[in-house]
């Protein structure tokens, strides 16, 4: 059994068709990714899977069962999503936010275990547990975001575009972060833009081209296909990182 | 005496009203043009009970809040899926109806309006203040519960506030049906304390004022709309003697605060102990962070 399982999925923004009939899966203690160009359709995949966008048609199922529409239940059922632009609350302290990960917990104890976990993974974090969370940087921000959805300890994490807009030595501190979390026994669903890097650590890939799942298999084949790597590696110049 | 008398009535009446909208707007971050309707819906109610009925002033409160909170819960499910500035103004259309509909119904004069509606007297004229007092308390309960703080995430961050697993639309719809309760109420008593009523005294500009005061006392604050609410009633009677000119020192005296005070009076404090304590906290927070800022590298 799947954790995750898409079928047949299709969004629409008014008459635009975003999602075609996409589907996939998504193993237990996988890191599946999913790249595309802009536009494709990525981050509307998560936002459709967790609940903000209403499917057109479709099914999701989760750990077996099919789940609902609401947002605040599919974070009840153990999906937690970290969307792009990491949004934290502002006026709130490091550690509130944190805090606020776990709203739908009532385990004190383990609360505080994960707290202590986040803060291990995430020392920048802890040095910063007080200051107000919209005083942090950018790549702080993400931490706090990743931190967050830790929290919430769902056993599915999606996260749209971690490294979004961060400086190099950060994005190296995201992606060995998403290794870490699979290691605490967490499942990762990835969507980036940063194919080259996501396809290193990730164990199956998918790629998606307006709206249609174009190919899939492991991570490191399709790195390896001449078609990907002319379309979103940049075949020609090695990469930097 | 009488007319200082009545200026704490209507400020204790319009504060009903405003600290509904001060949950909507204050803590929810969602903005309507539109309470009048509410009041209009209230006061008709309660006007039409207790006139044509003979019923007492309390069924007449009571049901316009039933009536107000119904007719709500109906506006929330159309329209509260739709965002910011849209939400505002489909409240916009959702007033003007109201009031259009009043206008046009005969039973209820029209445009011409009720008069000769049963007023408070005496003893009964208490009932402004007694309801104000309730709604303070009631207003103070709710934003310091589990739901008054999914509100407040609410407004700060939607998105991630659905991501911890708040019931956004929920939150939102509380907010809205407790602050049309509160604004039927406000119009139940306006009818019964004026004696007169017409579609006019609930159209925008009604709508308009009550946002004004949750605004000049301060967003997210229950004791800002208190005080902003006996503010803003008695400022254009201190300036009656200016007779024409009166509304627009008052206009003035708004720009005034907003222009000194963007949070205004009291926006995000409370005037409590623990209240005074906490924004003196936050503000040596922010020195603090703009001292580091200021000796390079604070938010690097």
């Amino acid at each position: 059994m799947s954790m995750l399982e898409v079928r047949d999925l299709h969004v629409s923004y008014g008459g635009i068709r975003a999602l075609k009939g996409v589907s996939l899966r998504v193993e237990e203690g996988e890191i599946v990714t999913i790249i595309g160009a802009n536009g494709a359709g990525k981050s509307t995949l998560l936002n459709a899977i967790s609940g903000f966008l209403k499917p057109g048609n479709g099914e999701v199922t989760f750990k077996g069962g099919k789940i609902g529409m609401k947002a605040s239940k599919i974070v009840k059922a153990g999906i937690c999503h970290v969307p792009e632009g990491r949004l934290i609350f502002a006026n709130l302290s490091v550690e509130d936010n944190l805090r606020l990960g776990a709203y739908l917990r009532n385990d004190r104890k383990k609360i505080a275990a994960d707290l202590e976990r986040v803060y291990e993974l995430f020392p920048r974090l802890r040095e910063r547990m007080k200051q107000l969370s919209g005083t942090l940087s950018g790549g702080e921000q993400q931490m706090l975001a990743m931190g967050r959805a830790l929290m919430t300890d769902g056993d599915l994490v999606l996260l749209d575009e971690p490294s979004l807009g961060l400086a190099p030595l950060l994005v190296k501190t995201v992606f060995d972060i998403i290794v870490e979390f699979r290691g605490l026994g967490k499942t990762i669903l990835l969507v980036e833009q940063n194919a080259y890097k996501a396809l290193r650590i990730a164990d199956r890939a998918y790629v998606l081209e307006q709206g249609h799942i174009v190919k899939t298999g492991v991570a490191r084949e399709i790195a390896e296909d001449p078609a990907i790597k002319a379309a979103y590696l940049g075949a020609k110049s090695t990469p930097v990182t | 005496m009488e007319y200082i008398l009545g200026i704490f009535e209507l400020s204790a009446i319009n504060l009903v009203a405003v600290l509904g909208l001060s949950i909507l707007t204050g803590f929810t971050g969602l903005f309507s043009f539109g309470h009048a309707g509410f009041m209009a819906i209230g006061a008709y109610l309660s006007a039409i009970l207790t006139k044509n009925f003979h019923l007492p002033f309390v069924v007449g409160i009571l049901a316009a809040g039933l009536a107000a909170g119904l007719v709500s819960l109906l506006l929330g499910r159309l329209t509260l899926k739709l965002k910011g500035d849209y939400f505002c103004i489909a409240t916009m259309g959702f007033g003007e109806a109201v009031r259009l509909v009043f206008s046009n119904w005969t039973y209820v004069n029209g445009a011409r309006g009720m008069a000769s509606i049963p007023k408070y007297d005496d003893l009964s004229l208490a009932i402004p203040f007694v309801t104000a007092l309730v709604a303070v308390v009631v207003s103070w309960n709710l934003v310091n519960s589990r739901q008054g703080r999914n509100m407040v995430a609410v407004r700060e961050e939607e998105l991630a506030a659905q991501m911890a697993g708040i019931d956004v639309l929920r939150s939102k719809m509380t907010a809205l049906v407790v602050s049309a309760i509160l604004a039927g109420i406000a119009g139940a008593l306006m009818a019964n304390f004026i004696g007169f009523i017409a579609p006019k005294t609930f159209n925008m500009t009604k709508s308009t004022e009550l946002t004004i005061i949750v605004i000049f006392g301060g967003l997210g604050s229950i004791s800002g709309s208190v005080v902003g609410a006996f503010i803003l009633t008695a400022l254009p009677e201190v300036f009656r003697a200016f007779s024409d000119w009166r509304l627009v020192f008052y206009g003035l005296a708004v720009i005034v605060i907003m222009v000194g005070r963007p949070q205004g009076l009291l926006g995000g404090m409370e005037l409590t102990p623990s209240g005074f304590r906490k924004s003196m906290a936050a503000r040596r927070a922010r020195a603090e962070f703009a001292r580091l800022k200021a000796e390079g590298g604070g938010a690097a």
